[in-house]
């Protein structure tokens, strides 16, 4: 069932050369879509980014994208999902290292 | 929640630039969204620069009790934050009970609720032990475990005639959580991790029923490991939320003889009233305590303190709160939802690249089968 669903696909009316392409996620939901959307709004080459997810009983999201230059959407999509994941890295990487220096308070909670 | 709020081990700077305010105001809210992108400001670089991300970012722990954590999150886009937060609800796994097959039921509970009320009692099994069932796969001792649930209540031998207590009058009048006997299937008979911290539930005096004397329950529950998504039941936290760190500037003293009342505005403890030595009276606002403040907006209410104080909220410091609710410790729940994360940006990541490689991608039908990657494969507890 899961294996005939491509993870993305492009929707129809992208440019030809992916400068301007709608991406649809599948089993995706807010949780990547608006944090995609902020790492590809962070990027200077990229004209407009927008997610939405399409209704409520389809389990993808939509993210649109146009870039300056006739730059590649496709490229740019790479490029933030990599940021996203050292993002994530490196807030593990702080959250580690507080929890080892240990400079907290430790209660006893009833339950 | 917790009896007190908890107070910082280290306090982050407090001088915080407007921009990254959310203003409070009577009616309304103002400067709600982020406008850090590249192109918004003329002549400044708002482009993604993780060493500037780094330098500016605070994870603190504050409070850690051995069901709960707080922590702040400073320095990060709310997309961001709440992209940790939905993680932390709704698809980090957890191992909780799917099938109950009902050999006997004379109880007044009927089987559907009992086995509802089955389902939502939390596990001690760590699910990095286990896989993931297809929704159509077998039931094989890597990806169910067993539990049997067999009580009967009996009338108890030499009761008190005039006693009306059921404790003192019947036996297993209560059916709980801890009642519940894990039958080990396979190798988790061998299993090390199983042997050592036998599954049950984190809590055996959760009731599910009770009985009388004459009737029996029969049961075999088979638990299988899913995410919160699918149902709630699977979610390894009571409750993950955030609030923005509060920011009370004072633009004047009250007048004369109203500080207690301008005290009584805020929280307890938010505003420190300090006398002067002449009978004066004079406020302050205790830094350490701000973030205790619950933005009800009083001080708006009342005439005599208009232009006293501006409220707002600070949009990158998320004050978190994580009660655990299972078999985590609520220290590896953060982590636990980071990896998650990290595997589905990771998933996305490689079936775009598959799909940048591939011959020209045929727009309107790109067909690009999912990498067979499980998101949860690598979810592993870390040492406490």
């Amino acid at each position: 069932m899961a294996e005939s669903i491509p993870k993305i696909t492009i929707l129809k009316g992208a440019a030809p050369d992916l400068s301007a392409a709608t991406f649809r996620l599948n089993d995706e939901s807010h949780t990547i879509g608006n944090a995609l959307r902020w790492m590809l709004m962070k990027n200077p080459e990229v004209e407009f980014c927008g997610y939405s997810a399409p209704h409520p009983s389809e389990n993808a999201i939509q993210v649109r994208i146009q870039m300056y230059d006739g730059k590649s959407a496709l490229t740019a999509l790479i490029q933030a999902l990599d940021q996203l994941d050292t993002l994530f890295a490196s807030i593990d990487e702080a959250y580690r290292a507080n929890l080892l220096a240990g400079k907290f308070e430790r209660w006893d909670e009833k339950s | 929640m917790p009896p007190t709020m908890p107070v910082p081990a280290a306090s982050p700077p407090v001088d915080i630039s407007e921009r990254r305010l959310v203003g409070v105001h009577a009616e309304c809210v103002t400067n709600v969204s982020s406008t850090e992108f590249p192109g918004h400001y003329p002549g400044e670089d708002h482009s993604w620069d993780l060493n500037a991300f780094r330098r500016s970012l605070q994870v603190n722990i504050t409070r850690l009790s051995q069901r709960s954590i707080d922590l702040d999150l400073i320095g990060v886009d709310p997309s961001i934050a709440n992209a940790i937060r939905r993680t932390l609800i709704a698809e980090v796994p957890t191992i909780a009970i799917e099938h109950v097959y009902v050999w006997n039921n004379t109880s007044v509970i009927c089987d559907e609720v009992l086995a509802h009320r089955l389902g939502l009692v939390p596990l001690t099994v760590d699910p990095a032990l286990f896989e993931m069932r297809d929704d159509d796969g077998d039931a094989t001792d890597r990806n169910t475990l067993v539990f049997k649930l067999e009580v009967e209540c009996r009338e108890k031998p030499g009761a008190p005639a005039d006693s009306s207590d059921p404790d003192e009058l019947y036996e297993n009048h209560l059916v709980t959580a801890g009642m519940l006997r894990w039958e080990p299937q396979g190798e988790q008979a061998d299993m090390d991790q199983l042997r050592g911290n036998p599954p049950g539930p984190t809590n055996p005096n959760i009731v599910l029923a009770k009985l009388r004397p004459g009737q029996v329950i029969e049961m075999e529950c088979h638990a299988i490991k899913n995410v919160g998504k699918e149902h709630a039941k699977w979610s390894p936290v009571a409750t993950a939320s955030y609030r923005l760190h509060p920011h009370i500037v004072l633009l004047k003293q009250p007048p004369l003889g109203t500080a207690l009342k301008f005290a009584n505005c805020f929280s307890p403890g938010v505003i420190k009233i300090t006398d002067d030595g002449i009978g004066e009276e004079r406020v302050e606002i205790d830094p350490q305590r701000v973030r205790e403040e619950s933005m009800s907006r009083e001080v708006f209410r009342h005439a005599e303190f208009e232009g006293c104080v501006k409220l707002g909220r600070v949009r990158d410091w998320f004050l978190f709160n994580i009660e655990s609710e299972g078999p985590y410790a609520p220290q590896d729940l953060f982590p636990a939802a980071i990896r998650v994360l990290r595997a589905r940006v990771g998933t996305i990541k490689r079936a775009a690249e598959a799909l940048a490689s591939g011959e020209e991608p045929e727009v309107g039908g790109a067909v690009l089968n999912e990498q067979g990657n499980n998101a949860d494969e690598d979810i592993v507890m870390m040492e406490s």
